[in-house]
């Protein structure tokens, strides 16, 4: 080990593999059937516009597949005058 | 008995064709008669790798569609008698690929050869899944790289679903291929280590080659590397991984690790 490795940046390979193990996991649980965030994110937005009609650029989803726990955040703007669909 | 091996990797030029060149012309030097068979059709290059560029007449696609017998398609290796070669074609796309035509190219090529080795194109579409369809091993070459090994998990997910084997409710052996590995920059902790790839992907390693200049030098030349220089560290990777895919015990080494006093000096200093 060189002297030059106490100035120089944290070593990279640690974090490779990290992020791999956390998206392998991910993906291996989603083949043959859909994942399960993106399963739930399109059905949340199913059942928000039977109600209100949404506008696309109004709807921002963010996900974050963490290694035990995922987050699925669902931001919908629904201005004062949208439309209510009869149920 | 005839065994078919694919080998694969989802992503592009991780060393598939270099690999399928050395390992054929390896098994091939065991006096086992060895096809290699290029499966990238459109964007043919075994041929290349091969040395074999200037004598294509014929290839798959023709067989597949009977403008050609077999044995008008083989080309026999000009440096072991029992090395040969069946090209893609260069001209057509992946779709002329039909499963029965590849299926009957199989069984006839299983007559005739104890080993017959499928160079896969990248990618999971057509022309990778008719490579594996037919396989009994699968080598999956892998660099140590986050893509790489990615792509890899995945292509693992196909052989267990959509080779014929998988279908039967029987496994396809399958072979980690670690290449373009530097041992230097591992131990850095600049790469992931052997261990790191193996833990991840939790398939058995076969062998694992060392970045070298030799590989260029080889591809160069038109000669499988195992035949370029025998002597050289990826050639003995090769080696020693072919006789682990025929069934040899053989103890897992990094070829080119033993250095010397001034090999040592060096590779710190360029580290």
């Amino acid at each position: 080990m060189s002297i030059f490795r106490f100035f120089s940046k944290q070593t990279s390979a640690p974090t490779a593999r990290e992020r791999l193990q956390v998206l392998l996991a991910h993906e291996r649980a989603s083949v043959g059937h859909s994942d399960l965030v993106a399963v739930l994110r399109e059905e949340i937005l199913a059942v928000i516009a039977k109600h209100i009609q949404v506008d696309g650029d109004k709807v921002s989803v963010k996900m974050d597949r963490g290694e035990n726990v995922s987050t699925l955040e669902v931001d919908i703007e629904i201005p004062l005058n949208a439309r209510v669909r009869a149920a | 008995m005839a065994k078919v091996i694919v080998v694969t990797s989802g992503k592009g030029g991780v060393g598939k064709t270099t690999s399928t060149a050395a390992l054929g012309a390896a098994l091939a030097q065991r006096n086992e008669k060895t096809v290699v068979v290029d499966f990238d059709v459109g964007l043919r290059n075994l041929d290349l790798v091969m040395g074999a560029e200037r004598r294509v007449v014929y290839d798959l696609v023709n067989v597949i569609q009977g403008d050609a017998k077999l044995p008008q398609a083989l080309i026999r290796d000009k440096r072991l008698d029992t090395l040969f070669l069946l090209p893609a074609s260069q001209t057509r796309d992946k779709d002329c690929l039909t499963a029965e035509g590849v299926e009957r190219v199989m069984a006839e090529l299983r007559k005739h050869f104890d080993w017959i080795i499928c160079d896969s194109p990248a990618g999971i579409e057509r022309g990778a899944t008719l490579a594996m369809r037919h396989a009994d091993i699968a080598v999956i070459v892998t660099n140590p790289e986050v893509s790489s090994v990615r792509d890899s998990d995945r292509i693992i997910g196909l052989l267990d679903a959509k080779t014929e084997r998988a279908e039967r409710g029987e496994r396809v052996e399958k072979h980690l291929l670690l290449t373009r590995y530097d041992p230097v920059r591992a131990e850095r902790g600049d790469m992931l280590k052997v261990d790191d790839v193996l833990e991840i992907l939790s398939i058995p390693l076969v062998g694992i080659v060392p970045e070298s200049t030799d590989v260029l030098r080889a591809s160069n030349l038109g000669a499988p590397v195992t035949l370029a220089d025998s002597r050289s560290a990826p050639a003995l990777a090769y080696l020693d991984a072919a006789r682990r895919i025929a069934g040899e015990t053989v103890p897992m080494t990094i070829p080119g690790e033993k250095r010397g006093l001034l090999g040592k000096l060096f590779g710190r200093r360029a580290a």
